[in-house]
């Protein structure tokens, strides 16, 4: 039954016959006409267009998770050593942000966020402008991340032993000296396996920015799906690049889980 | 161990008008409702090796502790080379440093080693030891490393250059620390029970480098529970007895002839 639908895939595209191995087999499952949309020949083939929602997929998890690293440093740091007022109001952050369901929070930041951005800019006198989705994606994604980030590195800091704290301000060590060259790299093997979970969550979670109609894989992948009626196809298509972007990520993550736990033994059957 | 003839000859090398590197008058610390130290005097002029002694609880710790501020006085004065460290009271009524920059200051002075180590676990040996003089000091890399990798072969460390903390005995990582501490050409150092976290068979080979370091002329304050060895190395004894000194005097007058009966309990409790 399936063997006809490879003869005839294989005949429409003559032009190009080399490289069509694996198109043989996966035609046979998809079906010939709905495999020709993923080619990355326009206009029928929409595979440029989901690279291009990958790469913003990426773009904003990187971004995000990034974003949300910076804000989860300082809130560590302002939970673990600021005054009272500071780790009130982290606390409210860091509650909220985890109490509220993140689509919410999506619709919430995104809109009320860039309409309060371009009323502040009219109030200044200032034209409205129209943020980019994806610098929008990226800000609303790093604050929740922000919120996760704040409750790791602050375990991963309690986690460091004292004394070697202890010992860098003993000799002198400006608090900034000290964050950068003991605190951050001794905290980091108990913050590794607690942000690589963040890390795969902000991947996945740029997904929730499609309600929005940010231009992400989601969203690029359901106005093929839907202008071609080849869902299967095209969110199978998503689901194998989500695949590659996890496989990839954890390739990375034991990379710098090893560097980071360089100097701690490892436990023994490990490796 | 130590060559008893030669101790007695090198050990009165500190003389009477040898500039006071550590000067504390009339300290108080109290935690809370604790009052830990209730007014004690020291005095270390260079070249001298100053023993404090002292039971469980008698502040010894603490008093060592108050010279470079890893614990705020409560009130009295530190002088170290002659500076008065500044102090002021935070919003809480806590005794706090006047000036931050000082007291980094007066730390890189300070080499401390303390009981458990406290080496940064993400550094090998010779980036332990070098860490301060170039991130604090300023001094140029490779000087720093080439400095270290002498220090390191004086405590007999030499070809552990590249090993990380966590693969060392106590005894190892306790010369590397001391190294760290020689590194930062300390004008006094501070110990810290440097032996009281070690195998016994491993408390010898800390006592000589140390013994080494104290006939060579170096000033030290030194908190120890090994009276054969304090009385080996002091040039004065300090017993401090529930937050105050008790008695203090050369060695031979502290071990040999002890006055108060407290001194006399605690000499018998340890011997």
């Amino acid at each position: 039954m399936a063997r006809p639908a490879c003869y005839i895939i294989g005949a429409a595209s003559t032009r190009k016959s080399r490289g069509h191995k694996l198109s043989d087999v996966l035609a046979t499952i998809f079906g010939a006409s709905s495999l020709e949309l993923l080619s990355f020949q326009p206009p029928n083939g929409r595979g440029l267009s989901l690279l291009h929602g990958l790469a913003n997929s990426v773009g904003i998890a990187f971004g995000s998770f990034g974003v949300g690293l910076v804000i989860g440093i300082g809130g560590a740091y302002g939970k673990l050593y600021g005054g009272p007022v500071v780790r009130d109001l982290l606390e409210v952050y860091t509650t909220v942000v985890r109490a509220v369901p993140e689509l919410v929070l999506i619709l919430l930041l995104y809109f009320a966020g860039t309409d309060l951005i371009n009323q502040l800019l009219t109030a200044l006198g200032h034209a409205a402008i129209d943020i980019n989705g994806v610098v929008a994606g990226i800000g609303v994604l790093g604050v929740v991340q922000g919120a996760y980030s704040t409750e790791v590195l602050r375990g991963a800091i309690l986690g460091i032993p004292q004394g070697q704290i202890e010992a860098a301000r003993a000799y002198g060590m400006p608090p900034g000296l000290l964050l950068r060259r003991i605190t951050l790299p001794a905290m980091l093997p108990f913050a590794i396996p607690g942000l690589a979970n963040l890390w795969l969550i902000a991947t996945k979670d740029t997904a929730l920015l499609a309600i929005v109609g940010v231009n992400e894989l989601t969203q690029t992948t359901r106005t093929a799906a839907g202008a071609t009626k080849a869902y299967f196809t095209f969110f199978m298509a998503a689901d194998a690049l989500y695949l590659v972007l996890t496989l990839v990520s954890n390739v990375v993550i034991g990379r710098v889980e090893r560097w980071a736990r360089r100097g701690m033994p490892s436990i023994a059957g490990s490796h | 161990m130590i060559a008893q003839g030669t101790a007695p000859a090198l050990k009165y090398t500190a003389q009477n008008d040898a500039a006071e590197a550590i000067h504390v008058e009339n300290l108080h610390k109290r935690f809370g409702e604790l009052h830990v130290l209730k007014g004690v005097s020291l005095s270390a002029r260079d070249g001298e090796v100053i023993a404090i002694i002292g039971g469980s609880g008698s502040g010894k710790s603490t008093l060592l502790r108050c010279i470079n501020c890893l614990e705020n006085p409560t009130s009295g004065i530190v002088r170290v080379n002659g500076e008065e460290i500044r102090m002021k009271a935070d919003s809480h009524g806590h005794t706090v440093p006047a000036d931050r920059k000082q007291i980094e200051r007066i730390r890189s002075k300070l080499g401390m080693v303390f009981q458990n180590f406290n080496l940064w676990s993400h550094m090998t040996l010779i980036e332990n030891v070098i860490e301060v003089p170039v991130h604090v000091l300023g001094v140029k890399r490779d000087v720093a490393i080439a400095e270290a990798e002498k220090l390191l072969a004086r405590v007999g460390l030499a070809e552990k250059r590249d090993v990380y903390p966590a693969y060392l005995s106590g005894g190892q990582q306790q010369r590397a620390a001391i190294a760290r501490a020689l590194a930062i050409n300390p004008r006094v150092m501070l110990f810290d029970e440097p032996t009281s976290a070690l195998d016994p068979e491993l408390i010898g080979e800390v006592l000589k480098v140390i013994g080494d370091l104290a006939r060579e002329g170096r000033t030290m304050v030194l908190v120890t529970h090994e009276m054969k060895f304090a009385r080996e190395v002091a040039t004065h004894v300090v017993y401090l007895y529930n937050g105050l000194v008790e008695e203090e005097g050369p060695p031979e007058q502290i071990f040999g002839a002890p006055k108060s009966e407290r001194l006399k309990q605690f000499l018998r409790n340890v011997g």
